[in-house]
């Protein structure tokens, strides 16, 4: 490469009052745009085409070559879908699974996170090893006995949380040692004057982690917050194996049991999977800042 | 809770109520109340189940659960002999290796166009964006769709442009190839979400330097640009291998390990050896082994990475 030419020197000399980039301008606009265009219609192409087949009749989606464009918009798919399958159920059942699983995590994760980074108390070294030892290992080699440990809680403990109900689906999730690990690194980084200054004054150590503390840790509480939605959301391994009947799972598992049943009937087929996906986009969009956020500060976290 | 009840202690009491409060109060008690409800569930279901799913991997265990003999290493030495395990092991690195570093260049390339303030940007970044908020299940049934042999726009496309139709998911020389594609389109928006980040951490300043010394864009993004962002390639690797390696919904879905086990990955035999043949000694086995993999490619990525890596300090 010829780094250091005529020109380029001319450039640097010129570069007091003229930007530099300017000698580069061919185009009316970016030429980025001819990268990033085509790279826009890849991406969002396999939604439009969710969204088109949806709206067609059968006989328009079973043509080759395909209808681009349907003739008639048959919104009847949506309401065939609907009477096919509880759909409204499942999201009330994601939506549940997703809210009470991030709550639990919040409070217990905030507990357990702060106790680990301010108190001394006989154990806490062993303990926080074990909690993070289990951080390294894949789901996988935990599944079957979660089978079985919740079919046993199920039977003995609590019908709620057994086999088949959407507390099997919260329970094993309530509390993560990733998040037990993310909420004690934040507490460590805060200075301790304030905290000492509550407990100077009398309050209690739950008064102090509630009343002075937890206001300092909205940002990374809404991270773990985001990202544990995402995660339950989501989850499709454990609802698959622990649920079986259709009143108690899931969207995702239940878009694959009506994915299933309803393997050709491509219509009717996207209609569901529009219904499932568009709760997740809308609340993504809206809190739209908090996901690429949560997701950003996680890879930035090897750096 | 108990919080009200000492809440505000005002006057401080003398003689008993006063020892009690200590204890209440002390960092013994409060650190084991505290740690005590988030920790239970991590014992239960992330510490106790590593261990009896070890224990289980030497035991023969049948569903009934009345007996389950030790049969010491009969499971992992069947392992060793089970063609399908081996087949598994093959397709999962395939599916690794093409789907790793697929999902980082796509991530790169886009996140280096989309960093920087033009018209319409936003638009581009919400569309890369958008494939976060899709669950994988809705992702697969959608590629099904795309690449349906029959009716497929895809095998339309491949028409128009003079190419042969093709079986796609039916195919087992092809089935693999098209979960990798649907698996890098799913993960697109959080390559491109990790590696802006990144990019927002390159000073403008270094780059401007290089400019102006003469470095074209091209020169300046190997030698400035690539190097402060291995911290994020880095991340993105040993992040990315962990899933593929764990890869499960996208085939569950599409071809349930078919065509002739063209597309069973090791997690989706484990899951039918558990849950369909309810031999669950054996698939604890499998388990295991995945764990090995896993940690010995991570450990592989970190000490190979070390030498790649720079950081800023």
């Amino acid at each position: 490469m010829s780094a250091t030419s005529a020109p380029a020197r001319a450039g640097l000399l010129a570069a007091a009052d003229v930007p530099v980039r300017r000698r580069r301008r061919r185009l009316p606009f970016s030429p980025w745009h001819l990268v990033l265009i085509p790279a826009t219609i890849a991406l969002l192409f396999p939604f439009v085409w969710l969204l088109v087949t949806s709206l067609e009749t059968s006989s328009e989606a079973l043509h080759f070559p395909p209808i681009l464009i349907p003739h008639v918009i048959r919104f009847a798919n949506y309401s065939d879908a609907l009477s096919q399958a509880p759909f409204v159920h499942w999201l009330v059942n994601s939506a549940v699974v997703a809210l009470v699983t991030v709550a639990c995590n919040l409070v217990l994760c905030t507990l357990a996170g702060y106790a680990f980074a301010r108190f001394r108390f006989l154990g806490r070294t062993a303990l926080f090893a074990v909690i993070m030892a289990t951080l390294m290992v894949p789901f996988q080699v935990t599944m079957i006995p979660w089978f079985t440990i919740t079919k046993w809680l199920g039977v003995h403990v609590l019908a709620g949380v057994g086999i088949n109900t959407i507390g099997a689906l919260i329970l094993p999730n309530a509390a993560t040692a990733f998040g037990i690990f993310f909420m004690r690194q934040f507490f460590k980084t805060l200075p301790l004057e304030y905290e000492e200054s509550a407990r100077v004054d009398g309050a209690t150590r739950l008064t102090v982690l509630v009343r002075i503390v937890l206001p300092l840790a909205t940002p990374p509480l809404a991270t773990l917050a985001a990202l544990t939605f995402l995660d339950s959301w989501n989850n499709f391994l454990w609802p698959l194996i622990a649920v079986t009947s259709t009143n108690q799972m899931t969207l995702p598992l239940g878009l694959a049991t009506f994915q299933g049943a309803h393997s050709t009937e491509w219509p009717l087929l996207m209609a569901g999977n529009v219904m499932s996906l568009v709760p997740m986009l809308a609340v993504f969009f809206l809190a739209q800042r908090y996901f690429i956020r949560s997701v950003a500060s996680t890879g930035l976290a090897g750096t | 809770m108990t919080a009200n009840a000492v809440a505000r202690p005002g006057r401080r009491q003398a003689g008993r109520g006063g020892l009690v409060r200590k204890a209440l109060d002390s960092e013994q008690f409060n650190g084991w109340a505290f740690v005590t409800p988030g920790t239970a569930i991590i014992l239960l279901f992330g510490a106790a189940p590593i261990v009896w799913s070890l224990v289980m991997s030497f035991q023969k265990s049948s569903l009934l659960g009345s007996s389950s003999p030790f049969v010491g290493l009969a499971n992992y030495r069947r392992m060793v002999h089970d063609p399908v395990v081996a087949q598994a092991i093959q397709h999962t690195l395939i599916y690794s290796a093409l789907f790793v570093p697929g999902s980082m260049l796509v991530g790169l390339f886009l996140a280096v166009a989309m960093n920087r303030k033009i018209r319409g940007i936003t638009i581009y970044r919400t569309a890369a964006y958008a494939t976060m908020a899709i669950s994988t299940i809705s992702e697969a049934i959608v590629f099904i769709w795309l690449f349906d042999p029959s009716y497929g726009i895809v095998n339309y496309a491949f028409s128009k442009v003079g190419l042969p139709q093709q079986q796609f998911l039916n195919s087992p020389s092809e089935a693999l190839y098209v979960i990798v594609v649907m698996t890098i389109w799913g993960w697109t928006g959080f390559s491109v979400v990790v590696y802006l980040a990144a990019l927002q951490g390159v000073p403008q300043t270094l780059l401007e330097a290089a400019s102006i010394d003469g470095a074209g864009p091209w020169h300046s993004f190997r030698k400035i640009t690539l190097p402060l962002l291995s911290p994020a390639s880095l991340f993105l690797a040993v992040w990315l291998t962990i899933n593929a390696l764990q890869l499960f919904d996208e085939v569950y879905l599409s071809t349930q390990g078919g065509p002739l086990n063209a597309t069973t990955v090791l997690v989706y035999y484990l899951y039918e050896q558990a849950f369909q043949q309810f031999n669950f000694g054996y698939a604890s086995a499998i388990a295991y082994f995945l764990f090995l993999i896993t940690i010995v490619i991570t450990v592989l990525q970190f000490w190979l990475g070390r030498r790649f890596t720079y950081y800023r300090s």
